[in-house]
């Protein structure tokens, strides 16, 4: 089997993470803006978009059909889907793919349900490693706040009333939230995310995002040179 | 009552508590005759009493139709073939195979995790991926592997039946040969490696599908009979991290089972 992991392609593959409310994909979409501006052939990806997968995935979630462990391997199938089609190729070719949240959202996500590390980890041996994965950390009661404020409803399974915690939407989602946080968290050393402070303002975080990503390519140009 | 073992990984919010039913699994190749099979076994355990779940590949509520959907179309991945599958074994596994085994049911699958991990195998995927993905399975009670010789051998009865040749059981995604019939004979002479490498692994106990199928059945009805007979004795195996069906493996193995059974049945 091919194993993606460190890939050689010469391709570059950046990828926001965090947990909902982070402000991760505003500073995608900053990204993308100035990545097409200076010329770069830009390709991007978001979490549950296969077009084979999503509408299994959306019927499921409607219907409450979901356990952790098939909720984990229904994203599992989507994202493999994405890896084959959208992700992989354009690498091939040269592009930079840019994408809203990766296997560390399974990892967070998963986990906070129930399901075990090792397993999760496993499931998701075929990805391939992102050039530089970013993690926008924002303290839990600054993402809650800014879901609750902006969307006045939850999902079921985004605010984890199907884990039975309590019958409370936005309790629920506290308690969820706050276990996707602590895995993350844990996360950082172990895949060596980039953590970004999201509480600074969104051009600063931009700043940095930008730094980074120049530093990084300027950095492979060089190498491959 | 037997205590739930797991291959690996045991499924998260599921206690391996004991229960009652028992998990019998009928695996084989494309077209060796294992839904004729499972409709004599299923008519003959209800006329004896028992309550009977049948289930197979692709029938979960969840996945079932996005599988059969994303076959029908010409962008498939392998990968995602691979973990739909997965998905939709995990579904029947959590929402139709235990529940039913909690409430005392004879669970027939047609096909279990062996089908699946040597159609990924063969596909190129790591078997020791598919394993530790499949760690989540229940250990059967007994995996009855319908055998037949070779592949010609299937693709005749294929012919036979009436039914033809299929796109994904001839392995036509892998380019394997000019026309359907190379094609399938080269891609189950590949699934029939898989599964005899997996023969002594998982204790499969081997049923030879080469007879005429009143032959089969009735070898199965005897198979099945002796595991629904089967008491208490492998409580002591419990607790000790093995899977159960290894122990199977030593006294099931190959065709052996016919004769050896029936002397173990007395011993039992």
């Amino acid at each position: 089997m091919i194993h993606y992991g460190e890939h050689e392609f010469p391709g570059q593959l950046f990828v926001v993470e965090g947990t909902d409310g982070s402000g991760k994909s505003t500073q995608l979409a900053l990204l993308h803006q100035w990545l097409k501006a200076k010329g770069y052939p830009v390709f991007f990806s978001e979490w549950n978009s296969s077009p084979l997968v999503k509408d299994t995935t959306k019927r499921a979630k409607k219907r409450h059909l979901f356990t952790p462990t098939t909720f984990s391997l229904i994203h599992a199938t989507d994202f493999a889907d994405r890896t084959e089609r959208d992700i992989i190729p354009p690498l091939k070719a040269g592009a930079i793919v840019l994408a809203d949240r990766y296997i560390y959202t399974a990892f967070a996500r998963d986990v906070a349900r129930g399901c075990d590390r090792a397993w999760v980890r496993e499931l998701y041996r075929f990805a391939v490693k992102p050039s530089v994965a970013f993690f926008f950390r924002a303290p839990l009661d600054v993402a809650i706040d800014r879901i609750v404020s902006a969307r006045p409803q939850l999902k079921y399974y985004e605010a984890g009333l199907d884990m039975g915690w309590t019958d409370d939407e936005e309790e629920s989602f506290k308690i969820f939230q706050g276990k996707i946080l602590a895995e993350y968290d844990r996360m950082v050393d172990e895949f060596g995310l980039t953590m970004i402070d999201a509480t600074r303002s969104i051009e600063k975080q931009q700043r940095e995002v930008r730094r980074l990503v120049k530093q990084h390519m300027t950095k492979e140009a060089a190498t491959t040179a | 009552m037997k205590q739930m073992t797991f291959y690996g990984t045991a499924l998260p919010g599921i206690e391996p508590e004991p229960y009652h039913g028992k998990l019998i699994v009928i695996e084989g190749p494309d077209g060796v005759g294992r839904s004729t099979q499972i409709g004599h076994l299923r008519a003959w355990l209800e006329s004896r009493g028992h309550a009977v779940l049948d289930t197979g590949m692709t029938r979960s509520v969840l996945a079932g139709g996005g599988i059969k959907e994303a076959k029908l179309g010409h962008t498939l991945g392998r990968l995602t073939m691979h973990l739909f599958y997965a998905t939709d074994f995990a579904d029947r596994l959590e929402n139709e195979m235990l529940p039913a085994l909690r409430a005392g049911f004879v669970v027939l699958t047609d096909r279990y995790i062996f089908s699946a991990i040597a159609r990924a195998v063969v596909r190129g995927a790591d078997p020791a991926w598919m394993r530790a993905i499949y760690g989540i399975a229940l250990v059967p009670d007994a995996v009855f592997y319908l055998r037949i010789q070779n592949a010609s051998e299937l693709a005749e009865r294929l012919v036979m039946s009436g039914r033809g040749f299929d796109y994904w059981e001839s392995g036509r995604d892998m380019y394997l040969g000019e026309d359907f019939f190379d094609s399938f004979v080269a891609y189950q002479t590949r699934m029939l490696r898989e599964f005899d490498q997996m023969t002594a692994e998982y204790g499969f106990q081997i049923i030879d599908a080469s007879r005429p199928v009143q032959r089969v059945a009735a070898d199965l009805r005897r198979s099945v009979a002796r595991v629904l007979n089967r008491r208490e004795q492998r409580a002591a195996t419990k607790g000790k991290g093995k899977p159960t069906v290894m122990t199977l493996a030593q006294s099931a193995s190959a065709h052996e089972s016919d004769k050896a059974g029936q002397k173990g049945d007395g011993s039992v």
